[in-house]
């Protein structure tokens, strides 16, 4: 009987040799056992295409079109806008603009709901660089981004809503235009917050409500 | 003439006898531990075409999936990002660094950087990103602590029996919708994650589909 044992304990020896544990780290494609209809001739998002000849699935949007899409339309992710602006017509919306000049006031109604939306957006995508209290010392400042300035100086302290609006749409400088990842609501959203940021780091003690004043300390 | 049943004989059928059983419960208890997705999938690490780290991005420098996986909360598929995510930084951190020629020509070409593909479910099964984020699912529940990965490799099997799991009991999975995307997140003192998920089941309403046509539509 020992040769059978033998056998078998060399066949499962030689198994787990070859083929290891579960979990090991491998660089092979995942073993296809039964392909079944994994693999259906559609395009998924960001896969490759043999049909267009820059290999994409996703197209670039030809020049001189808007995108619309998400909550302005039908879709799963949400009811459908009742008024949708699909040519984005509304200058103020849109691009903080009222003709040639930046609007002074965020064309948006600013409640709690909409500054924590805002807080939330801004340490996303803006305190790498801005720092989470907007003073210009983002963890990137370190690693040798230089000249984001801070939120406080008597400039940026001065300048519209509109302005700011218009920096994350289209960059400025060294800053990459933000248009492509944050959506014109939570853009505005982010303009209210950089807002309360800087009267945050301005306060007086006149901004604290009168029964309240004894809690706070010099 | 002599008897079939010699000494030989039996001993071949004793043999024979102990093998096949023996086969046979070897060949399951291994085709369970081998041809399943905890197996074939779980440890796929391909090497990427640029030696991106999010052990350095999204732990070290602490920045959030969101910024770079930006449409997480609201599309059923998380993008990676294009490029000129990349840039957003680059152009002026490490602007000359041989790690990133590739990221370069790219955002002068307009060509796509070829990541490699590491979670894919079958085209047959309908999976939603927002749904999940939005409803207190964190990423680490479903990619491991990709934050400590310096290359992403599949962490969880993504099978069917996997996805029911949690469906079943998603109390075990469920966090603060803020926490989504923290994936160091653990339950403030005094309570447990069954009775944070508990709560946070039924405030939602959080009612993960069973039925064959909630993922297979
Ligand atoms: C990759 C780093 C980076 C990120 C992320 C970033 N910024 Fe900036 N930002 C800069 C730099 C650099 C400047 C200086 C630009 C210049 O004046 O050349 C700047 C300037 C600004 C200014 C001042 C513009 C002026 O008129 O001088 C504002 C306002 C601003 N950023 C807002 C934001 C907001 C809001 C976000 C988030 C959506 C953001 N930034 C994200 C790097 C960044
Ligand atoms: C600086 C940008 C950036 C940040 C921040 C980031 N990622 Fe990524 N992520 C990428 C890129 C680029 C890829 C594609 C290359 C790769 O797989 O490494 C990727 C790939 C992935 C993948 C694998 C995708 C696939 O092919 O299946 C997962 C999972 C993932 N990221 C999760 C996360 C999670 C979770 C976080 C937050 C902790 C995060 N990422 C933060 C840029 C980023
Ligand atoms: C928000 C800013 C930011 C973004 C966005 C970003 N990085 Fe980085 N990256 C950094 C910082 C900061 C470092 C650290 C540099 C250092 O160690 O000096 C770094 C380092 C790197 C390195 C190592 C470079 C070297 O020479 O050591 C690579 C490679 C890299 N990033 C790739 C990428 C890729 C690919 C993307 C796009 C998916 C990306 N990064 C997006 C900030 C960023
Ligand atoms: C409920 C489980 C689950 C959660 C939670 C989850 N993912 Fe995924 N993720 C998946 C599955 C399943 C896939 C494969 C999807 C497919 O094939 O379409 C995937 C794919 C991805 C991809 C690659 C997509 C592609 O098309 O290449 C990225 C990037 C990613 N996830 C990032 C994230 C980030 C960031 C988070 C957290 C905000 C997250 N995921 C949360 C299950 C999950
Ligand atoms: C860690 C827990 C967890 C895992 C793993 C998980 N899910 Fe879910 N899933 C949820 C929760 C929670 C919901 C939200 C239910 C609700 O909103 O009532 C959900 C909802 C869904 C929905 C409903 C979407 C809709 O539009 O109604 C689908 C489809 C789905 N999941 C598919 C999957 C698939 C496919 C997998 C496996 C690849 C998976 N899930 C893995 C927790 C999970
Ligand atoms: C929570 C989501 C979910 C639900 C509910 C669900 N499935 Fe699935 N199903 C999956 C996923 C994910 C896969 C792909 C598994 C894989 O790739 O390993 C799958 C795969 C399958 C397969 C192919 C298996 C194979 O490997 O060939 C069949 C058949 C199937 N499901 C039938 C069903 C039936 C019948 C029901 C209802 C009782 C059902 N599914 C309910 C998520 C789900």
């Amino acid at each position: 009987m020992r040769p059978v044992i033998i056998t078998f304990l060399l066949l499962t020896l030689a198994t787990v040799g070859v083929l290891g544990f579960r979990g090991r780290v491998n660089e092979n494609r995942p073993l296809m056992l039964v392909p079944d209809m994994d693999f259906q001739p559609r395009y998924n998002p960001q896969s490759e295409s043999v049909f267009f000849g820059d290999g994409r699935t996703m197209r670039t949007p030809p020049p001189g079109t808007i995108a619309f899409g998400g909550n302005d339309y039908f879709s799963d992710s949400g009811r459908p806008r009742l008024d949708p602006d699909f040519a984005q017509l509304d200058d103020r919306f849109y691009r903080g603009k009222s003709g040639k000049d930046f609007i002074a006031k965020a064309p948006i109604e600013i409640d709690l709901k909409v500054l924590k939306r805002g807080r939330e957006r801004f340490n996303i995508n803006c305190s790498p660089c801005h720092g989470r209290v907007g003073d210009g010392k983002g963890i990137v400042t370190q690693y040798g981004l230089v000249g984001v300035p801070s939120y406080h100086d008597d400039r940026l302290r001065k300048i519209t809503d509109g302005e700011i609006f218009h920096v994350i749409t289209n960059g400025k400088g060294l800053m990459s235009p933000y248009q492509y990842q944050i959506k014109p609501a939570d853009r505005w959203a982010i303009v209210a917050y950089v807002r309360a940021l800087q009267l945050s780091q301005n306060a007086t003690l006149a901004d604290v409500p009168e029964e309240r004043r004894g809690e706070v300390k010099p | 003439m002599a008897s079939p049943f010699n000494r030989t004989t039996n001993l071949w059928v004793a043999r024979v006898l102990v093998s096949v059983p023996l086969a046979s419960i070897l060949g399951v208890v291994g085709l369970y531990y081998y041809a399943v997705p905890e197996y074939t999938r779980v440890g796929y690490q391909p090497t990427q075409p640029v030696a991106f780290s999010h052990k350095l991005h999204a732990g070290e420098l602490g920045f959030s999936c969101v910024y770079c996986h930006s449409h997480v909360e609201e599309s059923p598929q998380s993008n990676v990002p294009p490029t000129q995510t990349c840039m957003n930084c680059h152009q002026a951190v490490k602007g000359t660094s041989p790690l990133l020629a590739q990221v370069r020509e790219s955002w002068a070409s307009g060509e796509p950087i070829a990541w490699n593909r590491v979670h894919m479910t079958p085209d047959y099964v309908y999976f939603n990103h927002s749904i999940h984020v939005r409803r207190g699912v964190g990423c680490v529940s479903c990619h491991g602590k990709v934050n400590e990965m310096e290359v992403v490799r599949h962490d969880q099997p993504l099978s069917m029996s996997w996805c029911l799991s949690c469906h079943r009991e998603p109390e075990k999975a469920l966090r603060p919708l803020a926490e989504a995307t923290n994936l160091d997140w653990l339950p403030p003192k005094g309570e447990t994650q069954e009775s944070i998920g508990k709560r946070i089941k039924t405030d939602s309403g959080i009612n993960a589909p069973q039925q064959c046509s909630g993922c297979h539509r």
